[in-house]
């Protein structure tokens, strides 16, 4: 749609410019000041210019709690954006199951994170809950609280199990968009089942699946009720992703200087993998 | 039908088989021409239901188990493993239903969502407007700074946020707590919106100023109405993440306003291990997130038809 040029839409845009510059602007400052700055109590600030960021930059527990957050969010990925593209192309595209289905998927969706966290550990529970009674049954030892192995494996389901939904609606969103009149080409043509799929429902879903991918990897990046509520971060520093050990630094050291340098340092990974995909998306919408 | 035919095992058989692995062009295209008649067509689409089903019991499984829990007495939870509870109590919805602590914690989160999803939709109709009809000055950073605003940890946020609303007196206020999540669902809400609006052809608003509407009267007489699944939609999306965040609403209150969250999580770790009553509780924050579904199920299916989130 070709814009009109007209600035007095700014005025159109006052409102949420103001709400979210103060609720955006201001904290942010203030981990930039505290980021540079040493203190020693009584409100007394030192400049300590890059002092932070190098410790930061060069702790083994930074590293490992980043190497942590990359596998966990690399893992949630390549399971939950193949699973959800699968049970949206297995959907019913019409009548009445589609509502049922819609409803029952968003459930996960609209639970509060730590309720979900709650009800998973109450869920693996090696002696009461369902999960890891059925688990130990089979003869394998499972322990979420005591075995690394066994943590990574519930956050890991937890976390399928709570945001693959959302990857299921977007990609259906884009399949039930796709008109008629394509697969009545493909018919003419007499693709095949998987051609269809390769040619003509995967470039159409492209954009919401980059939309998925996008909101996938910035949520699982930034992932701590869960984890934290089901785990603790443990056993030892097993599931401490980066989130949790930034409230651990802020919160509970009041290493005010290492968690504000961690935050900008955090915040700008975050920021760098969003601009690669948004530039991404919005070229391919340039294209077609 | 087609278990029989492979049953036959036969010459006869194995030719019927062959049949059905390479269709002829004109079944195959038959199955494709739309998804219902698609799932009804061809060897692989008859189980295809299959998916969606495993899938949803997969998801059910927990929601499941932590009702079995709600309705247990505590003994029977810790004298072990159960499929359903044998003796049947209410005793814990009933403890959190009478407790002002507990009930107090579901008016404060449903006050501040509330709240929320007010501010976020109306301040982002008209800026959303300006998106999708106006070209500006520095439109295409600004908005990008307002998705980036999308992509903060939280954790990262905390901290301040205490400081800042600490400073402003509103810090265990409900208010905190809405302008708080302002951050991240005011984006969200510009967003969603702008897509539904843009889907909008422009002749409409002209031909209502060449019909002498105001612009206010245009935009609530008749634009709104337009995108109306769209502000259903937005609203949707606002309710859920305010409902659903925990470490900023727990930060930014104490006593007076604490979520049924932060409840939750304070009973998890003071008065033992109460599992019925954590279980109730839980069972209890899911239930306005499935009305709210509910309610709007079929805006969620056009507006995502129209390929927006």
């Amino acid at each position: 749609m070709d814009k009109t040029w007209n600035n007095k839409a700014w005025f159109m845009v006052l409102p949420v410019l103001v709400l979210v510059a103060f609720n955006a602007i201001i904290p942010l400052m203030t981990v930039v000041n505290y980021s540079v700055q040493e203190t020693f109590g009584n409100n007394l600030f030192f400049f300590e210019g890059v002092k932070w960021f190098q410790e930061v930059l060069n702790s083994p527990r930074f590293h490992a709690s980043l190497l942590r957050q990359f596998a966990f969010t690399g893992l949630i990925l390549l399971i939950e954006v193949p699973l959800g593209v699968a049970v949206a192309l297995a959907m019913p595209r019409s009548g009445p199951w589609v509502a049922v289905c819609l409803v029952l998927m968003s459930l996960p969706l609209l639970i509060p994170w730590n309720v979900v966290g709650a009800m998973w550990n109450i869920f693996a529970l090696p002696d009461i809950g369902l999960l890891g009674y059925v688990i130990n049954a089979m003869g394998i030892s499972y322990n979420f609280t005591s075995q690394p192995l066994s943590a990574w494996f519930t956050v890991v389901l937890m976390d399928v199990w709570h945001w693959t939904s959302l990857v299921v609606l977007l990609a259906y969103a884009g399949l039930v968009s796709i008109p008629d009149a394509y697969y009545q080409a493909a018919k003419i043509d007499g693709a095949s089942r998987w051609s269809v799929f390769r040619f003509i429902q995967l470039p159409k879903m492209k954009r919401v699946l980059t939309i998925a991918m996008l909101l996938r990897f910035m949520d699982s990046f930034m992932v701590y009720t869960e984890p934290f509520v089901l785990t603790g971060g443990g056993p030892g520093n097993a599931t401490t992703f980066l989130s949790i050990d930034l409230v651990k630094a802020a919160l509970g050291e009041f290493n005010l200087g290492i968690a504000a340098a961690m935050s900008i340092i955090y915040f700008l990974m975050t920021l760098l993998v969003s601009w690669l995909f948004y530039t991404l998306m919005t070229q391919s919408e340039a294209e077609g | 039908m087609t278990s029989v035919k492979e049953g036959l095992g036969d010459k006869r058989g194995d030719v019927l088989m062959r049949e059905q692995t390479t269709p002829p062009p004109a079944s195959n295209a038959a199955g494709l021409r739309s998804a219902s008649v698609m799932s009804g067509r061809g060897r692989e689409a008859r189980f295809l239901w299959l998916v969606p089903t495993v899938y949803i019991i997969f998801l059910m499984l927990p929601i499941y188990w932590l009702l079995n829990m709600s309705f247990k007495t505590t003994n029977e939870i810790l004298g072990g493993f159960s499929l359903w509870p044998r003796s049947f109590t209410v005793a814990s919805y009933v403890e959190i239903l009478t407790n002002p602590v507990w009930y107090n914690g579901y008016i404060s989160s449903i006050s501040y969502v509330f709240i929320n999803t007010a501010i976020s939709v109306s301040v982002a109709l008209p800026a959303a407007y300006a998106f999708s009809r106006y070209r500006f000055l520095g439109d295409k950073h600004l908005f990008f700074w307002l998705l980036t605003n999308r992509m903060a940890p939280p954790a990262v946020f905390a901290l301040p946020f205490y400081q800042l609303y600490s400073a402003i007196n509103l810090f265990d206020t409900p208010w905190a707590v809405a302008l708080a999540h302002c951050l991240f669902n005011i984006p969200l809400a510009v967003w969603i919106l702008e897509g539904f609006m843009s889907g909008v052809p422009k002749e409409i608003d002209e031909t209502a100023f060449i019909d002498g509407y105001s612009w206010p009267r245009f935009f609530v007489k008749i634009f709104m109405p337009l995108i109306a699944s769209g502000i259903g939609v937005t609203a949707f999306f606002c309710f859920m993440f305010s409902w659903v965040e925990l470490l900023l609403a727990k930060t930014l209150t104490s006593v007076a306003a604490k979520p049924i969250a932060a409840v939750m999580t304070r009973t998890a770790s003071t008065s033992g291990y109460e599992l019925g009553l954590l279980a109730a509780a839980g069972v209890l924050t899911i239930v306005p997130g499935a009305i709210v579904i509910w309610f709007v199920r079929n805006y969620i299916a056009k507006g995502f038809a129209l390929g927006r989130v």
